[in-house]
């Protein structure tokens, strides 16, 4: 027994903002950026239903707000791209729980609310990626809007999307899933019919209209299109985004809290 | 076994499990355990499945909470242990990301301490350099093992802890990961390694804790250990035996003689079969041996009727 232990130093390895870092985001960021699936739901279906649904309502207007029907579309969609990126990015955590990953973290000194934050961010690139994508192609495709609703639009949808980051984080603490994802899509699409973002909710029955105003999208739709249409940034759509993340966002850290205490 | 406590007793030890205890609703996985490691050492936690071995890695690793008892490693709470980069482990199973390559995930683990070995370096040593580039999922269960344990090189720990480390390796890729470990341990790691593999204990162990029911049934070198339940027994037709003289021969511990079959436990059984063969009409003659793995059988899998008693201690 070679029992002559080397004198160490007991030095702390805790790293600097309790392992945030742009190595460990930049690789969650490449990993998302490689999973064509993920990639084909944000980026190439909202572009592809903008060119389905979009362009052939190319000159028209939204019969109230006068408002071009073709960037009422695009931002829309716009919406649903960032919501179905953050979802997944949140969602992420159900997969890494499934295969061990947070396990094995917690022989790192990497803290728990530092993971969090990378996906959180990562999933935000993500949603921006989707915004910028689906705003290139409407642009491409014809949609013509004053520099600052472009900018304003794009910021509404993306830093909208916090709510679904939120959202994928409770989900994917709620039950560890490989295929989270997969019963997440149908309720996205769901969630989106209910904001607004497939047809406008004026089209809709009158009580799936109210019923909508409740649901998590019809917030970000309209505050995201508000710019284009002057209307929608309102008390309600703005309590609507506010109690939404915050309640997710609980949910989500309530059930984080009981995942890295379990024992 | 050796009494390093007494000659170190001023030394920190790796490892100090105090009445640990574990409970999961009515059943008990680990039973009050008491196990002191010393720096330096390579132990092997030996058991049979269920005897309560990962619980007890999972509690030294802060990823379950003692019922009862507590758990020092370095003098330090498990999670303290982490962060000061004093212990590393490599688990059984899971805790790989399947879509980065080898490089990735041993990069990002990395950026999760705040001081490590170099990547290059770790890779080299788990013997995965040349798989760097290869994705994760594309790995072999043997070349994910081998990931799993650059990982744990990356904070240079004092203790290395590996639970069951080659379950589902072929017998090569056993050996080039033993291999591996043995080379760390030569530089003066401690390592504590829970196996149910005999071979393994007995081949890479200074030092074998044998579990059963969540309690340390005994606790020595292999050699200990084996002498627990060892010897051979050697047996032979030879009528009218002279029992006296059968048990006064060298290592004989027993002698039994059944009409005319002669029963001899010995620790010496070629001066036994040396002396029936040449000095009486001995024949027929039998010789058996008891392994490690008889001794882990009797020890491990006997009612409770086995205690104390069979231990070295």
């Amino acid at each position: 027994m070679t029992a002559v232990a080397l004198p160490r130093s007991d030095n702390d390895r805790r790293p600097p903002l309790g392992g945030f870092n742009l190595t460990f985001l930049g690789l969650e960021i490449r990993r998302v950026l490689r999973n064509r699936r993920t990639l084909f739901f944000i980026l190439i279906m909202p572009a592809v239903f903008f060119l389905l649904f979009g362009l052939p309502n190319k000159g028209q207007n939204i019969s109230d707000t006068g408002a071009s029907a073709v960037a009422y579309i695009m931002i829309s969609l716009a919406v649903y791209g960032a919501m179905t990126a953050t979802t997944a990015g949140g969602g992420a955590v159900a997969v890494e729980r499934a295969q061990g990953w947070s396990r094995q973290l917690r022989l790192t000194p990497l803290r728990p609310a530092a993971y969090v934050a990378t996906k959180v961010v990562s999933a935000m690139s993500l949603s921006l990626c989707s915004v910028v994508v689906e705003f290139i192609v409407g642009a491409f495709g014809g949609v013509r809007m004053p520099a600052h609703v472009w900018l304003l639009a794009g910021l509404g949808a993306w830093i909208g999307s916090l709510v679904f980051a939120a959202l994928g984080l409770f989900v994917g603490y709620l039950a560890p899933a490989e295929n989270v994802m997969q019963f997440m899509g149908p309720i996205l699409a769901l969630l989106a019919l209910f904001g607004g973002l497939f047809v406008p909710l004026e089209v809709l029955p009158h009580v799936m209209q109210t019923i909508a105003k409740f649901t998590p999208v019809y917030g970000v739709g309209s505050i995201a299109r508000s710019p284009l249409t002057h209307s929608g940034f309102t008390v309600s759509s703005v309590a609507n985004v506010l109690i939404w993340t915050a309640g997710l966002g609980i949910g989500a850290a309530l059930l984080y809290r009981r995942d890295t205490a379990r024992v | 076994m050796l009494a390093a406590s007494e000659i170190t007793g001023t030394r920190t030890p790796a490892v100090l499990l105090r009445g640990l205890t574990k409970k999961f609703g009515t059943v008990t996985a680990v039973n009050g355990l008491d196990l002191r490691i010393e720096p330096g050492e390579v132990v092997a936690f030996l058991g049979p499945n269920g005897a309560g071995k990962t619980t007890t890695i999972d509690m030294m690793l802060g990823l379950a909470r003692p019922t009862e008892g507590s758990v020092q490693v370095y003098g330090h709470t498990p999670a303290e242990a982490i962060a000061r980069g004093r212990i590393a482990a490599v688990m059984q199973t899971g805790g790989l990301l399947k879509d980065v390559s080898v490089a990735e995930m041993v990069q990002m683990t990395a950026s999760f301490f705040g001081r490590t070995r170099p990547v290059a370096e770790v890779l080299e040593r788990a013997g995965i350099a040349d798989i760097a580039d290869r994705r994760v999922a594309k790995c072999s269960g043997g070349q994910q093992q081998r990931l799993r344990f650059a990982l744990a090189l990356l904070p240079d720990p004092d203790l290395m802890v590996l639970d069951e480390p080659t379950t589902g390796m072929d017998v090569e890729g056993r050996r080039d990961f033993w291999s591996a470990i043995r080379a760390d341990a030569q530089a003066g790691r401690t390592i504590l390694f829970a196996t149910h593999y005999l071979e393994e204990a007995d081949a890479y162990a200074d030092r074998i804790v044998l579990i059963r029911k969540g309690q340390v049934v005994a606790d020595g070198t292999a050699s200990e250990v084996k002498a627990l339940a060892a010897g051979r027994q050697v047996r032979a037709t030879l009528p009218d035996a002279d029992q006296v003289r059968l048990a006064a021969l060298p290592g004989v511990d027993r002698a039994e003689v059944r009409g005319d079959t002669v029963l001899l436990h010995t620790n010496d059984s070629d001066v036994v079969a040396r002396y029936l063969l040449t000095q009486t009409p001995a024949r027929d003659l039998e010789i058996t041996s008891r392994n490690l793995e008889d001794a882990f059988l009797a020890l491990t899998s006997g009612e409770d009727q086995i205690t104390q008693e069979g231990t070295v201690r």
